[in-house]
């Protein structure tokens, strides 16, 4: 085993050794036909549908190089586990599994229609589709939904999954159906269920965009009776187009149709393959091999290609014909620590905006392959974001000297000063991006020390605990933010809301701003989407106005299409392949 | 013997009170003295959203406020009388011995150590049959054959099987003969030896020879430089004078003589294999030992890192105690006590 983790010290260079010598690329079975009725071009699968097919049968092969955090609607926060999850499970509404911008539009799923709001946007109710089931033939009701969410409440037995349930339903003290002790465990409040085809949601606080709650995994319905806690993972009760065939835990499963499952119930999923097999944990450079040779059909991470084979199959024509370069709904971004002085000074902030060479954050990312650069905070997928640059970085984007140090002299500091930037000590883009920073700062004297600290604790211990950021000085934290749903509130909400900051385990590193928590307020009391998402690129001007952050790039994935895919289309609403949607020739 | 058997058992068992001690120490008590509060080590297992409530009453649950001793203290009385664990629907019972729950999946750690074991014993086993084979051979013959276009071509290549890391052996092979030739599977592709011998051996073929590959080379090595060394000994001179055949004089006086050192080597390698192959499960994906302890270290799941510290341990003082035997069945001049 040592000798093993002593040799892992070269595995980078090794292995992108491995993709640019022996593995060439462009042999007989890489090629690039689709070997359906469309011919591979690249991008094909953006904004429109490649290969379209309404062809059932065959066998989808999915590897993931790591391991789903859960099966369990409760308890995943994953994103590709939130796209895939509606094979399976069918929350109140969901995202429209349509190519590009179209994709980030909710339309109802297991209910009748989008919620209807009430009390000012603090009632919501949805009516179910009749004829909906569980996959043992067992009728969905109202109080399964009710049940679902009311399990999902419960954070000791679900850490997982996102919380917005608990921080926005009208709780009154409820924490879970497990320590409830009514006899039917449904005793919140907050949630009535009238009849069994009527849900109720009432929040102790208005929200306009409750929909986005909605489509949460944590509505897909649980049949009490079939609840087993922690183990429920190993068994879900499907109410989507497949079920659980096999399951071997941290190693594979497959999904079956359901036959329990009604088309006529569900016209957002075509269900083209009859199986779909996953291997979990999956080496990551073995698993673009074999998406190349054709062994597999879907990375299901939706994070792209890795390193090494990026730049084999942008160098393959025929590697790059089944390629789709997809912007993803996330910002690689660097956050300014208003605690640690001078950086108290908006001027000492604005200096860094100036001054960052943003040609070189782009670089750090692997160039325009890993993203465009950024200006501002929102993605412009996210619906409605208009981009601006309130900072122009001069013609060729390495920064304005000049205009950042008339910042440094207005906040007193004429000669510049010194402070540190922290980054994930295991990823070396990251630490390319504090270098960079580093030698670009340098040039107008913000001296920048270089602190790496290891991920798994960035946010728990260092970057993301103020106290800590403050005693050891770091001024600047390298991060990056994907929106939970492609909307201004999913965007921005945990990253920029100075309320959300807590002692540890902080989303938002730095941004403590009462005009910024301000205009948020503004943003979610607006009920018409439109003018809302105007409002958030409000928001989003008042964080760069205060020079909380500084935004470097807006991601993108290169991802790869297996010859035997169809149907296949990256969604907005993820910022990866439609799981949904995807067909396989047989 | 019997003595000698019972002190190295007592031995042992303290080797691995300490090293869980010390495990357990470095994911707990590290973090805690360098200012870590309970409720930031659960904010390690709770969703980015968690709120401060949420995850202090995981912190309770997981029993990370509770004082350091007593949390070990209930790790070690699972493994002797089982533990439980709430579900949410019910207490599960989780027999001895008994790792306690992963953090993570919230699954016991025993029945998926067991579960993966099979894995890595097959994968370290079947490498260990060929490097040895492969070494031990190579070596005696670049020995006998100083200088000669064998020893040159062996001798390269043991430096080749040293200096290549498996991850890279590894995934070129996979894209040799997996996925451009076809001539073996995927990566991933393991069956049980139970459901079909055949199949078993052909999925971890290449697992195998990669493995064997990086071991052969450092035991031609070795074997060839004892050898040398030996067949210069004075009794290699008189073994010949008496006339025993060649054959009798290597096999029975220069490579006996050259086999302890060999051995010792060959407990401790395998006893680390047995503990997890990390790089090669990795590489293969071969969900064994090594890749359950890869997977377990980066998302912090002490449980199955404490579970897999303890089984390799466990592993490497059997193969040493083992070792420590053989030597008098292959030295003569070795007894124990």
């Amino acid at each position: 085993m040592t000798r093993q983790r002593t040799a892992a010290a070269v595995a980078g260079a090794a292995v992108l050794a491995l993709a640019l010598g022996a593995c060439g690329g462009g042999s007989g079975n890489s090629g690039g036909s689709s070997g359906g009725g469309a011919k591979a071009v690249a991008d094909a699968g953006i904004g429109k549908v490649f290969n379209p097919s309404t062809d059932k049968g065959g066998t989808i092969k999915i590897a993931d190089s790591g391991d789903w955090d859960s099966l369990d609607p409760a308890d995943t926060y994953y994103g590709y586990s939130w796209d895939f999850v509606r094979l399976y499970g069918r929350s109140l509404v969901m995202f429209a599994p349509k190519p590009g911008a179209e994709g980030t539009k909710l339309v109802p799923d297991l209910a009748e229609s989008l919620g209807v709001s009430s009390n000012g946007s603090k009632t919501w109710t949805y009516k179910l589709r009749k004829g909906v089931k569980f996959d043992d033939g067992t009728p969905v009701t109202s109080k399964d939904v009710k049940y679902a969410v009311e399990r999902s409440l419960d954070k000791t037995t679900f850490p997982n999954g996102p919380t917005y349930f608990n921080d926005y339903l009208d709780l009154q003290g409820y924490t879970s159906p497990y320590k409830d002790p009514s006899p039917d465990k449904l005793g919140l409040k907050a949630i009535e269920t009238p009849d069994d085809s009527t849900i109720i949601f009432k929040l102790a606080k208005p929200f306009v965009g409750f929909d986005y709650f909605a489509q949460l995994p944590a509505t897909i319905p649980v049949p009490q009776a079939k609840d087993t806690g922690t183990k429920y993972k190993e068994k879900v009760v499907a109410t989507g187009p497949y079920k659980f065939g096999t399951y071997e835990l941290g190693k594979k499963f497959t999904l079956v149709r359901n036959e329990n499952w009604d088309p006529a119930t569900d016209p957002n999923r075509p269900a083209l393959p009859d199986t779909i097999e996953v291997q979990l944990n999956v080496n990551a450079d073995d698993m673009d091999n074999r998406l190349i040779s054709g062994d597999l059909d879907i990375a299901v991470e939706g994070t792209g290609v890795q390193l090494a084979a990026q730049s084999r199959v942008l160098a393959n024509p025929d590697l790059k014909a089944r390629s789709d370069l997809a912007p993803s709904p996330r910002t690689w971004m660097t956050f300014v620590n208003g605690d640690v002085p001078p950086l108290n000074k908006i001027e000492c902030r604005r200096a860094i905006q100036y001054a960052a060479n943003k040609a070189g954050y782009q670089k750090a990312y692997g160039g325009k392959t890993g993203g465009d650069i950024a200006t501002n905070l929102q993605p412009p997928m996210i619906p409605g974001a208009t981009p601006f640059n309130l900072y122009p970085a001069g013609p060729d984007n390495t920064g304005d000297l000049a205009k950042a140090k008339e910042q440094l002299a207005a906040c007193g500091q004429p000669n510049g000063f010194a402070t540190s930037i922290s980054y994930r000590a295991e990823r070396p883009r990251e630490k390319e991006v504090a270098t960079s920073l580093q030698e670009s700062l340098g040039r107008v004297g913000i001296k920048l020390t270089v602190k790496p600290y290891p991920a798994g604790d960035y946010f728990k211990l260092y970057a993301g605990k103020p106290a800590f950021a403050k005693a050891n000085g770091l001024g600047m934290m390298v991060y990056g933010w994907q929106a939970d749903w492609p909307d201004g509130f999913g965007f921005l909400s945990q990253i920029v809301d100075s309320r959300v900051i807590r002692e540890a385990g902080n989303t938002n590193l730095s941004v403590k701003d009462p005009a910024v928590d301000a205009a948020i307020d503004t943003a979610l009391a607006e009920p018409d989407a439109t003018k809302r998402n105007a409002l958030w690129n409000e928001v989003d001007k008042k964080v760069m106005e205060s020079g909380f952050v500084l935004p470097g790039v807006w991601s993108k994935a290169l991802f790869l299409r297996s010859k035997r895919l169809t149907n296949v289309f990256v969604t907005d609403g993820y910022g990866m392949y439609e799981y949904v949607a995807l067909g396989v020739q047989k | 013997m019997v003595t000698y058997l019972i002190r190295r058992v007592i031995g042992a068992v303290f080797l691995l009170f300490i090293v869980s001690v010390v495990t357990f120490a470095i994911f707990f008590l590290v973090p805690r003295i360098g200012g870590a509060t309970a409720d930031d080590l659960a904010s390690r297992y709770v969703g980015k959203t968690a709120g401060s409530e949420q995850t202090h009453a995981l912190a309770v649950k997981l029993g990370f406020t509770d004082p350091i001793a007593e949390q070990y203290g209930r790790f070690a009385k699972g493994i002797f009388v089982g533990a439980e664990y709430d579900t949410g629907t019910s207490v599960e019972k989780c027999p001895a011995p008994c790792f306690g729950y992963s953090f993570i999946t919230q699954n016991p750690v025993w029945p998926e150590l067991l579960d993966r074991m099979p894995v890595t014993v097959s994968l370290a086993l079947g490498a260990a049959v060929i490097w040895v084979l492969l070494g031990v051979s190579a070596g005696v013959i670049s020995a006998l054959r100083k200088g000669s276009l064998f020893d040159r071509v062996a001798m390269t290549l043991a430096l080749a099987g040293v200096s290549l890391p498996i991850f890279f052996t590894g995934l070129l092979s996979l894209s040799i003969f997996s996925y451009t030739l076809g001539i073996f599977p995927p990566g991933g592709s393991y069956t049980p030896l139970a459901e079909n011998p055949a199949l078993w051996a052909y999925d971890l073929t290449l697992p195998w020879i990669t493995l064997a590959f990086l071991y052969a080379a450092g035991y031609a090595r070795l074997t060839r430089s004892g050898m040398l060394e030996t067949m210069n000994e004075d009794y290699i001179r008189t073994a010949r004078a008496k006339g025993l055949s060649e054959r009798a004089v290597v096999v029975k006086h220069g490579l006996r003589a050259t086999l302890t050192p060999i051995m010792t080597i060959f407990g401790l390698d395998l006893g680390l294999l047995l503990g997890g192959a990390v790089l090669t499960e990795s590489t293969y994906s071969l969900n064994g030992i090594g890749k359950y302890a890869i997977d377990a270290i980066k998302t912090n799941d002490l449980p199955k890192v404490l579970g897999v510290v303890l089984v390799a341990t466990f592993f490497i003082v059997l193969a040493n105690l083992i070792v420590d035997l053989l030597y008098a069945v292959v030295d003569p001049r070795v007894r124990l006590s």
